[in-house]
């Protein structure tokens, strides 16, 4: 049936200062019922401080089976990790 | 279990030589405990097994509203009233969960409720009981949900991706359910004569219903082997089932109920009761739609659906009306 409403994905900030985080999706007419459903979805339990609601069909996804040439190039690029460089141990914290 | 029976596709478990390189791939990936995520490479039978196991799992969250509703209106106090509201209110959250989950496989919410409301889709046998009186409530929450817990917890641990999330949203939710459950039998036994009557004649009806929800043995079954080797499925029906049984028993002890089975015995050397098997033929019956309660729970549904029909659409047309206001309102500043 064609009547379905549409699929929205939902991100919830926890309490803690943190980034929004995607919790899942659900079905609303509009954003401002999407927001309202995800309140009694994901939050019945004070999940969270505040809701976004994005509907899912205006996401854009990378593609998994191009995973591998995606994230290449960062493969070989492990100086970028501190623990690449050898401090001498006089040296101390660094 | 929530998901009973679910039909395995796949006629026997292949082993990783006989695969062709994606599956071998995929399978290599699933034995290594890596999640599988939903737009990634499946094999067919993988998909489609899981659309039928998480959406019967999401209509049994739905229909098990029915059960504990018919008792919102009459809760002894406005306290169990709250709880008991907030805890079908979970029910449903729980199923919104799951049914996400499912359409993440390429069904869409709509496929799923005409399967449901066709009859072709399954949902727990234990919802087709009814609910006779308040320690019924307390009943459903000490087994029924003691008994999806002992499934759930372990599908934390599933292959794929969104089911393993949504079970873990579901497990922190479920241990609330369980313990209200008990906690109004613990106060009801503790009452008059007629109380703890009442107690022990819902243990009596819900007993053997609540084993049941396990499923029947499948030791041998290519379905459960093929479940086990995709990670859809993690422990054995019996293993699960003796699991609830051990746990349970001393809990109806304390509330100085007895368990309806003769069979009963503990078994020093398996360090597990040992127990009788419920009426398979009951099961059977119940799963093919002639439990008691069947066709109330099948109707109640679809008139939910039916009647909510206009209010489904009024809410889509004023949201198609408002963006046409806002597009138009753009279009001419």
């Amino acid at each position: 049936m064609s009547s379905e409403w549409p699929l929205w994905e939902v991100f919830i900030r926890g309490q803690h200062g943190l980034n929004h985080r995607h919790v899942g999706s659900l079905h609303a007419p509009d954003a401002e019922m999407a927001i309202h459903n995800a309140r009694d979805v994901y939050t019945r339990r004070n999940e969270g401080v505040s809701i976004w609601v994005v509907r899912s069909t205006d996401i854009t996804a990378s593609v998994p089976s191009e995973k591998g040439p995606l994230f290449d190039p960062s493969n070989s690029k492990v100086y970028r990790h501190p623990t690449f460089f050898d401090v001498p141990e006089e040296v101390g914290h660094m | 279990m929530y998901a009973q029976m679910v039909k395995t596709d796949g006629a026997c478990v292949k082993s990783l030589e006989d695969m062709e390189p994606q599956e071998r791939a995929f399978q290599e990936r699933i034995d290594a405990g890596q999640k599988i995520e939903p737009k990634e490479w499946m094999p067919e039978g993988y998909r489609k097994t899981l659309v039928r196991q998480i959406s019967q799992h999401a209509h049994s969250e739905i229909v098990g509203q029915l059960p504990e509703g018919n008792w919102i209106t009459r809760a002894p106090t406005l306290e169990r009233k709250a709880i008991l509201l907030a805890k079908v209110q979970d029910e449903a959250g729980h199923g919104l969960y799951l049914y996400c989950a499912a359409e993440t496989l390429g069904i869409s919410r709509d496929e799923m409720y005409e399967q449901l409301h066709c009859g072709k889709a399954k949902y727990s046998s234990i919802f087709n009981y009814p609910t006779l009186s308040w320690a019924d409530i307390g009943a459903i929450g000490w087994l029924v949900d003691g008994a999806a817990i002992m499934n759930q917890v372990p599908l934390q641990r599933c292959s794929y991706g969104p089911y393993a999330r949504a079970m873990v949203r579901i497990c922190k939710e479920e241990s609330f359910h369980q313990r209200q459950g008990f906690d109004v039998l613990a106060k009801m036994v503790k009452g008059t004569p007629a109380q703890k009557a009442m107690v022990q004649d819902a243990l009596d009806r819900w007993w053997w219903p609540s084993l049941m929800m396990f499923g029947p043995s499948d030791d041998a079954s290519v379905h459960s082997a093929q479940s086990m080797a995709w990670k859809i499925k993690q422990n054995s029906n019996d293993e699960l089932r003796q699991k609830f049984v051990d746990q349970t028993v001393p809990q109806a002890d304390y509330l100085g109920l007895t368990v309806p089975d003769p069979e009963l015995k503990w078994n020093e050397a398996k360090g597990g009761y040992d127990f009788g098997q419920p009426d398979w033929k009951e099961f059977f019956e119940v799963i093919a739609g002639n439990g008691p309660c069947n066709a109330e729970r099948l109707g109640a549904r679809r008139k939910a659906w039916d009647d909510g029909a206009w209010f489904r659409e009024g809410l889509a047309a004023h949201a198609t009306k408002a963006e046409q206001r806002r597009t138009a309102g753009q279009a001419a500043g």
